[in-house]
């Protein structure tokens, strides 16, 4: 084989040619592919974001037209007025988050695990209340923590609430309404990285002494952070910025920051404000997810 | 690392075990005893219950019901960790969040032990993978990760360690060289090895002992030379190397030799078997059988000879794999290594197929039942 190979001369013209052909896709962007989506984020997303941060330093009114005039105190005064509810709704959307990782880890591990041939049905009932509209199913959360409802009366009976004790327009519905909501987006990605884990890293475990838990703690967690990360940031960033479950469950003295910027810009029309308190959640929701996923060391999320 | 002191160790027995999976009986009956410090290998096809087997010594399957002994300890029913008993998995099962170091101290940190750094360090040693320990499984190749599983079995001083298929992943000359060190890692450490595999070479060059398994029974156990030499079945006789066997019936027992008619040529087979008038069936490796020309007979030991058409001539360059067809239609395959002497047959050439008697050996079951015969495979060579 090694005698007769004549192939070391320098390729002809036309291989050059085809060689280029082959090889000149991977050079060149697709940036027809990029375009649409490109196009929808400089529309949809920079410009808005601009705009925001532009009305955050603004000065005037709708009557008279604003003017930028890089009026940063709007800012602290933002934060002098708004302060217990920025860290109300980072307080309840922590608490819910924590409650839906409680309850969706369980859950997430049952169906991944020991579901067997229920797991499909499982996954569409964890998916199924997707079918109806978010403000319905919280409308319908009213319903059962109402204080003539059933969740209430056995609550009393069994002498956790007060005789005149009530959940609704409490903080703890809003919490309990929160974990409802974003519970899917924490079991989903925990499903996901639980499914992936191979059986015979336990067998391997308990093979060399782990007993059931211990293997758990030791391998089972760990390979299953990814799924706990993504599910947390993504039960936890939209929780932080809802006024939903507030302004159904809630009172007054439980609104979060989503609430007060929907009625600044919607009703009472203080534009600088809104926009200085929606940048504001913003930036303090990226550095903590930031400082999160760096803890966690989950990088390939990054 | 174990002292390599036999007295710690205990035979590892198994008495009528059996596991079934609903109307599956995936091992049947299994009477096995595996002397401490032995190197054993449960040969088999996929599916013939070896696995299985494993997987109860190992306590991740519960036997439907017998015993797995250590010495007089009854181990059946004893939590996986909780047996002193380690396993290398098939495809390894490393933990690809942990370090190599951190995967070779996993069993001494779950029994308590602080320092494993001094152990660790050894253990990588011994598979000649220091310098390896702060990397991640996956940045391994193959064979190092096997000896990473290997490490941290072999780490915990196991009675037995347990082997499943664990050469089944590398390409076949890293199995090769596998295989020695492994061979080697087991005279260092001493510990008794079950091996697992359905690869004859492998349990041939590895293994003290085999234990040739089918449909969940031990079909022979023995060393590999009395595996291969002696046969006792069909089915043994044709899952290592290869066969040629022969039906017939007895028709004289002549001194020590028993007479045999196949079809009508009378054949000697050593030794006493059956009486006149009962079938026998026997066999004879085609590397033992040499063709001759019709007529001339050279070597008198030579007794045994089948007349017929050679219908097929490779060369393989170790040797000439000849097809002979008898008179009765049976095709016969004949090994005749490439020393010099070379007197090729032709295709379509009138030869007779001839063997010494005493390298026949008898078969105990009659006729071929279907599934007990594994297609001859011609072009495999023998070992």
């Amino acid at each position: 084989m090694t005698a007769v190979l004549p192939r070391e001369a320098p390729p002809t013209e036309l291989e050059a040619e085809q060689e280029e052909e082959v090889h000149a896709p991977r050079r060149r962007p697709p940036w027809l592919l990029l375009l649409p989506g490109l196009l929808w984020l400089a529309l949809f997303f920079l410009v808005p974001m601009i705009t925001l941060a532009s009305m955050s330093l603004q000065t005037g009114s709708l009557q008279t037209g604003y003017a930028l005039t890089w009026t940063w105190s709007t800012y602290t005064d933002a934060w002098a007025t708004y302060g217990d509810q920025l860290v109300r709704s980072f307080l309840y959307a922590g608490s819910a988050t924590v409650l839906a990782l409680i309850i969706g880890y369980p859950l997430a591990y049952a169906i991944a695990f020991k579901a067997g041939r229920w797991r499909n049905l499982m996954l569409v009932l964890v998916i199924a209340p997707f079918f109806t509209s978010f403000l319905i199913r919280t409308l319908a959360w009213k319903i059962v923590l109402a204080d003539q409802g059933w969740v209430v009366s056995a609550l009393q009976w069994i002498g956790l609430l007060g005789e005149n004790g009530r959940l609704l327009a409490t903080p703890a519905a809003v919490v309990l309404g929160l974990t409802y909501n974003f519970l899917p987006f924490m079991v989903l990605p925990l499903y996901a990285s639980l499914e992936k884990i191979d059986p015979r890293l336990l067998e391997a475990a308990t093979d060399l002494y782990a007993t059931p838990a211990r293997a758990f703690w030791a391998v089972t967690w760990p390979l299953s952070i990814p799924g706990v990360v993504a599910g947390t940031l993504l039960t936890f960033i939209p929780a932080a910025g809802d006024y939903v479950n507030v302004q159904f469950l809630g009172n007054p003295g439980s609104q979060m920051i989503g609430n007060v910027i929907q009625s600044r810009f919607l009703t009472v029309l203080d534009y600088p404000v809104a926009a200085a308190l929606s940048i504001t959640v913003m930036v303090t929701v990226l550095v903590l997810v930031l400082s999160y996923v760096r803890r966690v060391g989950a990088k390939e999320l990054l | 690392m174990p002292d390599g002191g036999s007295g710690r160790l205990r035979d590892l027995r198994l008495a009528g075990l059996r596991k079934t999976f609903g109307d599956f009986v995936a091992v049947d009956d299994l009477d096995l005893t595996i002397p401490a410090g032995s190197f054993f290998a449960l040969l088999g096809p996929s599916g013939c219950g070896k696995t299985t087997t494993l997987r109860m010594v190992a306590g991740l399957e519960l036997p439907t019901s017998g015993q797995v002994l250590l010495g007089d300890e009854d181990i059946s029913t004893l939590r996986p960790y909780k047996r002193p008993v380690n396993t290398v998995f098939q495809s390894y099962a490393l933990f690809p969040h942990l370090t190599i170091e951190d995967n070779v101290a996993f069993g001494l940190r779950r029994r308590g032990v602080k320092d494993t750094k001094r152990a660790v360090g050894e253990m990588l040693e011994l598979v000649e993978l220091s310098g390896f320990g702060r990397r991640k499984p996956g940045q391994l190749s193959g064979g190092q990760q096997q000896r990473v599983a290997v490490a941290r079995a072999l780490i915990n001083e196991p009675e037995v360690l347990l082997l499943d298929e664990p050469l089944g992943a590398l390409d076949l000359k890293l199995r090769r060289q596998m295989q020695l060190e492994l061979k080697s890692i087991q005279d260092r450490v001493g510990s008794t090895f079950v091996h697992v595999t359905h690869d004859q070479e492998e349990a041939m060059t590895m293994a003290d002992t085999i234990a040739v398994m089918h449909s969940g029974r031990v079909e022979q156990l023995g060393t590999p030379r009395e595996l291969y030499e002696r046969p006792v079945s069909r089915y043994v006789a044709n899952f290592l190397g290869q066969s040629n066997c022969l039906d017939g019936t007895v028709v004289d027992l002549d001194g020590d030799d028993t007479v045999v008619d196949v079809h009508g040529v009378r054949l000697a087979l050593p030794g006493r078997h059956g009486r006149p008038g009962q079938p026998q069936s026997f066999g004879v490796r085609p590397e033992k059988a040499v063709v001759v020309a019709s007529s001339a007979t050279t070597d008198p030991a030579l007794r045994n000879g089948v007349p017929g058409t050679v219908t097929d001539v490779s060369f393989t360059g170790l040797s000439t794999q000849y097809v002979v067809r008898t008179g009765w239609g049976q095709e016969l395959a004949v090994f005749a290594q490439n020393d010099g002497t070379d007197a090729a047959a032709q295709r379509g050439e009138q030869v007779v197929v001839a063997w010494r008697p005493e390298h026949a050996f008898p078969l105990r079951d009659e006729l071929p039942t279907g599934d007990a015969e594994p297609a001859p495979a011609l072009a495999t060579a023998a070992p």
